[in-house]
């Protein structure tokens, strides 16, 4: 297959490589080296897309990340499939398929476009909204069938084969662009010795210099680039990233870079024969400074159809045949306000195209590039602009005319000169988008017609960026920037590098032109446009100031202004010079746009990185996770941790259901032993001679007499008077205690002891610890727990010498143990804690003598219907931060006579804790013992009441019983413990109501004999 | 029992030698990894980085002053309290180690068995003085990285600098690892140590797995005893 | 993110580190059954939320588990010193008003300092050797 456009020579692609690919099914080839976009321009490919709202045919416009046609869609398969990539920015490789991201059915027939045939005026901003506003409960469907029409790529159906993942990188100067700044700024840092990254977006390093007309020490430009990237990736402290876009600058110098390692390659990285590695990096970066040498954007200029395929911003005109050997037409009208653009037309006619004429807007430009095009024969029409392209599937004739900038009017007649490609400049936009992203606004310069980035502590600007433009003036910036940043990361020695020689210049003066006036007003002329991507028009600004829009910011969200995935890095300074005229004002007045993150579209799967399928969260295991696993368990995330939840048999292939499984459990524990692996209780180790008064200040109950030997349950609360977690403490010694807490709580109460500890009362001696993953805790309980425990521990288990709420140390299994007589279910209870490394063989060995008894296994669904029985509260589930130990009815643990002020003392006194209408802690009967009421279902008194009916309250646990053959629950009501034995009612959702008797907490054994069996 | 161990301490403290008499079985925390053939039982395997855990050490975390302490450490351990904040300092042979974990708190490593008698032989010569002595050996263990590629496995996983002018060697410090924590040390030149917690370990080994597959990576362990 | 000194572990760590606790410098009265029932609410409840200078207390929860505080800018979240407990801030929105009037900058480069001393780059050095 042929390339007609391509040159015979030139270019920095490598020939003998012929790779093939397909755009819309159509089958071309290219050369290693071409982007997508060179590939496709090679080929004489004009329509690359179908435009947003008017579906208009749209060509390749610019060469870098700020193309707005170009947009693809990538995948040789469905799982491969990327939407949304920019063909300037895509290497080419063999094999490569695209699509058009827009046009419906195809690129060149197009069902959207009576739209555009139609003409303008059918379509003004705000359009969609206007017009599809009502009713609003169809917007839903409009939008499907138009987003359907304006085609926004699309994601894979199917699960990405690629992986992705984030590297964690620190040093003392990052210098984003590998153009001439950035070059000599990160050899001025490096050769001081700092750690440099060097990142840019492109495949190669040197940004301009590689399609640059000019000579460094009297050689080519790209080669002093080469020589250069050469010396950097031969330095250790040197880390060059090519191919990686700076897309976001964060607090503290923290910049995110997004490095593409596979997908330059093939489809993915199996494809490129890379299996295992990475398709793209996020580089999560921590730099000391950070050198912004992110260059400019070509501004194109705003004339009537000037989308049409054939226009182009000039400069991609030199890149496309000095980098890429490729001549994207045959007869070239440049339209230009500077003196840089000119260089298009001297590459163009060297490459033995025909350059029609340059048409600038200035009376006498007179620079030496001018002087140059001059002499070679070309001609420069002055004073003028390209007013018009003809044509409407490619460029068939520019319209040029005299103008009056300042008059924003025409004063010639009109000469239409035929040509297929119309280059225009209207100047540079230097690339602030970065400096911006921590919101420091970009500054207005006149005499740049740009804007520059604002101050931004920790980051300097170099060349480019900030409108430093001609080549010597671009090193020499950079240089010193490079060195400012070393020296200011410590580096005090760092200088600039001696300068390489470059010829200087005379350049005249840009003239400010940014939409060409046309010999019809702007609202009748054809269109102009301002964004390519959201087909924003110069008429549709126009409109927008006339509406009443006088901030840039309103007029943008109006007309959409900079909305696209290119976030209008060609339109928005052309779009708020054509506000700032119809208001008559300023360009800075009209307002400044900051961009945000990112700097160009980033993957999900880059910023997913690894977190993603069985490593998106960590799982906590026990050291018995393995037996749990092998015995068939059910989990429950209770947290991170992974809790056996309940423990299902299997007979003749069914497998037992929770509901009977846990009835199964229930009833192993009431009537024989069973056994719960309770190791994620949070558990805290303290020491100290003021343990003890720690713990009374912590506490709402009393510490001061609690012997070695013995154990408590504590409360613990907020300074709001509202239970914050609860649990278990052992005295171990006169200074030594074992803190137990919820599963869920054992971070936040270590933290919340060492707060008060640092904070308010460093003065007492004790010291805190977490010892949650040293010990593992299994609790045999059931009536038959003491015989089962006999058999297995060396420990005096008679009922008189270890008493409930004892504990003792001995062996278990042969394993040094502390057994705790504590009980969550009700029944004789022994927590036994052992190191983690032994669990599993305790574990074992009492199941080895457990068969005998029936030994079960329970899971958390068991324990919590066991404690929800006695009327146990669990913290986080009964309560929820706005209960009072007084609201569970749990007074019996406050010590309200203790000397010292403890946490949440003081509230509970306050009025609106000391409310007697507060809602308290009761158990509820379902009137229909079949009933399990749902936890959160709210209560009322009247079932009757209208909507909204008065809510007393709500359910907070609820389970079926089968020691009671009933469902029953726990609840909060208002005024509660005063309602005993009367009804309440809770209305579902579905429209039944469920009645329910408020009773005692207490369900089973309410004088508790069970656990001192 | 108890009872003895509480004179022992003038009945402050309850000390508490966690090993049985007996040989019983132990299981490390990378023991379920195993189990499902994550880690590798045996040594041997070469590849650009490796990983290994020294299973089964002994773990004490001190808590009290720094003048106090060090004189004790030095004394029973012959090893002297890192200086400064995040200092580790090693034994000549590698098998013992104090590591600065916070103003008041250090992490005392030593070959498993030893910790028992350490704890006791450091609460008789400090003496009255206030400190606190946690034995929590059976909560975490020692990963050994090493190998070209270990840095890079670590940047992958830690936002810690890791460069050698973050972490030079006698440096440690605790920070995020994937999603959960751990302490990160550079004991010497060869490599890194990760201490990790039992309940995560299986997560961090199959964060390793998972970033270091492209090494080549294998985690090995004789992780049950 | 930020990137916040720890005046204990004596050098920068990632934000995911660490934990904000609040205001900094909140006294709980000392004899709380002496306080009225609004102060008492005042002291649970009311908190500054200043546009400019604010000191808050954060935790170093997954690395020394200390609190310490910090004196933050919320327009532009730079972090202007970092200082363990107990101590007083030097910077206050008092003294950036009288240093702004007098043309001095707050801080240098986004980054804190311990009290009064100024950041520097060999504090890594120093701390590691």
């Amino acid at each position: 297959m042929t390339q007609p456009n391509r040159l015979n020579q030139g270019g920095r692609l490598d020939r003998s490589r012929r790779l093939s690919f397909t755009f819309n099914g159509q089958q071309y080839t290219g050369f290693a080296g071409d982007t997508l976009a060179s590939a496709l321009l090679a080929n004489g490919v004009d329509i690359v897309n179908r435009s947003f709202k008017y579906s208009r045919p749209r060509g390749i416009t610019a060469a870098g990340p700020e193309e707005p046609n170009a947009i693809m869609q990538l995948g040789a398969s469905e799982a491969a499939q990327v939407p949304n990539v920019r063909a300037t920015q895509q290497a080419l490789y063999d094999g490569l398929v695209a699509r058009s991201t827009n046009g419906w059915p195809s690129v060149q027939r197009d069902v959207m476009s009576w739209v555009g045939r139609l003409g303008g005026h059918l379509m003004p901003p705000g359009f969609y909204y206007k017009t599809f506003m009502a009713p609003a409960s169809m917007w839903m469907t409009y939008e499907k069938w138009i987003r359907k029409g304006a085609g926004l790529g699309r994601s894979p159906a199917e699960a990405d084969p690629d992986i992705y993942d984030h590297l964690n990188q620190h040093c003392d100067v990052l210098v984003i662009g590998a153009g001439p700044a950035g070059l000599t700024a990160a050899l001025s840092a490096a050769r001081a010795g700092a750690r440099v990254i060097l990142c840019d977006e492109q495949e190669e390093m040197g940004g301009s210099l590689l399609d640059s007309r000019e000579s460094i020490d009297d050689a080519p430009a790209a080669a002093w680039a080469e020589q250069t990237v050469a010396e950097l990736a031969g330095m250790d402290n040197v880390t060059l990233l090519p191919r990686t876009t700076a897309n976001g600058y964060h607090d503290h110098n923290f910049v995110t870079l997004h490095e593409r390692r596979t997908e330059h390659l093939a489809d993915t990285a199996a494809a490129a024969g890379r299996d295992g590695e990475v398709r793209s990096r996020l580089h999560r970066v921590r730099a000391e400074r950070v050198v912004l040498a992110s260059g400019s954007h070509e501004r194109p200029l705003v004339y009537a159809n000037n989308d049409v395929p054939g226009n182009m911003v000039a400069g991609a005109i030199s890149v496309y045949l000095r980098r890429y050997g490729v001549a994207p037409g045959q007869k070239l009208v440049l339209s230009t306000n500077n003196d840089h653009a000119y260089r298009a037309a001297l590459d163009w006619k060297e490459a033995g195209r025909e350059v029609v004429a340059v048409v600038d807007s200035r009376a006498n430009p007179d620079g030496d590039l001018v002087k140059q095009v001059r002499d070679s024969g070309i001609r420069v029409v002055t004073g003028s602009a390209v007013m018009e392209a003809s044509g409407s599937q490619r460029v068939t004739g520019a319209r040029v005319v005299a103008i009056d900038t300042e008059r924003f009017v025409v004063t010639g007649k009109v000469e239409t000169l035929a040509c297929d490609t119309i280059a225009s400049s209207g100047g540079y936009s230097p690339v602030v988008h970065l400096a911006s992203h921590t919101g420091k606004r970009p500054q207005w310069r006149d005499d740049l017609l740009g804007f520059v980035p604002g101050e931004v502590k920790s980051m300097h600007f170099a060349g480019g960026v900030q409108g430093v433009y001609a080549l010597g003036e671009t090193l020499a910036d950079g240089g010193r920037a490079g060195a400012e940043a070393a020296r200011a990361a410590g580096f005090a020695q760092a200088e600039a590098i001696t300068l390489p020689s470059v010829e200087a210049r005379h350049e005249s003066p840009a003239s400010a032109l940014y939409q060409v006036p046309h010999e019809k007003t702007t609202l009748r002329a054809p269109k102009q446009f301002v964004d390519l991507q959201n087909d924003v028009t110069a008429a549709a600004v126009e409109l927008a100031t006339r509406e009443g829009f006088e901030s840039i910011e309103h007029v943008k969200r109006y007309t959409a202004l900079g909305f696209g995935t290119d976030q209008g890095k060609l339109g928005n300074i052309n779009g708020m010079a054509i506000a700032a005229r119809c208001l008559h004002r300023a360009i800075p007045d009209v307002g400044t746009t900051v961009f945000r993150p990112n700097y160009t579209p980033v993957s999900f799967g880059a910023i997913v990185g690894r977190h993603c399928g069985e490593l998106f969260d960590p799982e906590r295991y026990t050291a018995l996770h393995q037996w749990h696993v092998e015995n068939g368990a059910e989990f429950e995330d209770v947290g991170q941790w992974k809790r056996p939840w309940y423990y299902p048999r299997k007979t003749g292939g069914k497998t037992e259901s929770l509901h009977d499984a846990v009835a199964r459990e229930c009833l192993a524990v009431r009537e024989k032993v069973g056994i719960l692996d309770a190791s994620t209780l949070g558990k805290i180790d303290i020491q100290g001679p003021d343990a003890r008064e720690f713990l009374g200040r912590v506490y709402t109950n009393k510490w001061a007499k609690l012997a070695p030997g013995r154990v408590r349950y504590g409360l613990m609360c907020k300074d709001d008077g509202m239970l914050m977690d609860d649990g278990t403490t052992s005295c171990l010694g006169d200074n030594h205690f074992l803190m137990t807490t919820t599963t869920g709580g054992a971070a936040t109460v270590l933290e919340w002891l060492e707060l008060w500890h640092q904070t308010e009362w460093p003065e007492l001696q004790v010291y805190f610890n977490s010892v949650t993953d040293h010990w593992a805790t299994m609790t045999v309980t059931g009536p038959e727990a003491r015989k089962l425990m006999s058999e297995v521990t060396d420990i005096d288990l008679d009922r008189e010498q270890f008493k409930f709420m004892d504990w003792k140390q001995g062996n278990v299994a042969g394993v040094p143990a502390r057994v705790f007589r504590i009980s969550f279910t009700g029944e004789l209870a022994f927590e036994i804690n052992v190191q983690a490394n032994y669990a599993l063989h305790v574990w074992k060995t009492l199941f080895a003598h457990g068969e005998k008894y029936e030994l079960t296994p329970y899971g958390t669904e068991t324990m919590h219907v066991l404690r929800a029985e006695k009327g146990l509260i669990i913290a986080g589930q009964d309560t929820d931060g706005s209960v009072t130990p007084e609201d569970l009815g749990m007074h019996w643990a406050v010590g309200y006579d203790k000397p010292f002020s403890w946490i949440g003392k003081r509230a509970l006194t306050r009025p609106d804790t000391a409310r007697t209408d507060r809602k308290q802690l009761v158990g509820l009967k379902p009137k229909d013992p079949k009933v399990v009421l749902e936890e959160g279902a709210q209560i009322v008194l009247d079932p009757a009441e209208a909507i909204p009916m008065t809510m007393m309250g709500h359910v907070t646990s609820s389970y079926y019983s089968p020691v009671l053959k009933s469902g029953f629950a726990l609840a909060v009501l208002k005024g509660g413990r005063d309602r005993m034995g009367e009804t309440v009612y809770l209305p579902m959702a579905d429209g039944t109501t469920h009645e329910a008797e408020v009773v005692s907490t207490v369900f089973v054994d309410p004088k508790g004999e069970r656990q001192n069996v | 029992m108890s009872e003895a161990h509480f004179e022992a301490n003038g009945g402050n403290v309850a000390v508490f030698d966690t090993h049985p008499s007996e040989v019983i079985a132990a299981e490390s925390p990378l023991h379920w990894s195993r189990e499902r053939g994550l880690v590798d039982d045996v040594a041997g395997h070469d590849g650009d980085v490796k990983v290994v855990e020294r299973p089964f050490l002994g773990h004490l975390i001190l808590r009290g002053g720094a003048i106090t302490l060090d004189e004790a450490v030095r004394a029973e351990l012959g090893i002297s309290l890192p200086g400064k904040p995040l200092g580790l300092n090693v034994d000549a042979d590698g098998s013992r180690s104090v590591q600065w974990l916070s103003p008041d708190e250090w992490l005392v490593i030593v070959p498993g068995g030893e910790e028992f008698e350490l704890e006791n032989r450091l609460r008789e010569h400090l003496g009255d003085a206030h400190f606190a002595i946690v034995n929590v050996s059976g909560g975490q263990t020692l990963v050994e990285l090493s190998g070209d590629k270990a840095r890079e496995l670590l940047m992958k996983s830690v936002t810690y600098d890791v460069h050698s002018h973050g972490l030079p060697v006698g440096k440690a410090v605790g920070t995020v690892f994937a999603k959960t924590s751990v302490v990160l040390r550079r004991p010497n030149e060869t490599g890194f140590e990760l201490v990790i917690r039992r309940s995560f370990a299986d997560y961090c080994v199959r964060w390793l797995l998972d970033a270091g597959r492209e090494y080549g990576l294998r985690v090995e362990s004789p992780s049950s005893r | 993110m930020f990137y916040i000194f720890c005046p204990y572990c004596d050098e920068r760590r990632e934000e995911e580190e660490f934990h904000p606790s609040g205001q900094a410098h909140l006294v709980r009265p000392t004899d709380p059954e002496s306080v009225s029932d609004e102060a008492w609410g005042d002291y649970l409840f009311f908190r500054d939320n200043p546009r400019g200078i604010h000191h808050e207390m954060w935790v170093h929860r997954l690395g020394c588990r200390k609190f310490f505080n910090i004196t933050r800018d919320t327009t532009t979240y730079e972090i202007l010193e970092t200082y363990p407990m107990g101590e007083q801030p030097t910077i206050t929105a008092e003294t950036a008003r009288v240093r702004r009037e007098q043309g001095v900058q707050t801080a240098d480069g986004g980054w804190q300092t311990v009290g009064a001393q100024p950041e520097n780059s060999t504090l890594n050095e120093e701390t590691s050797s």
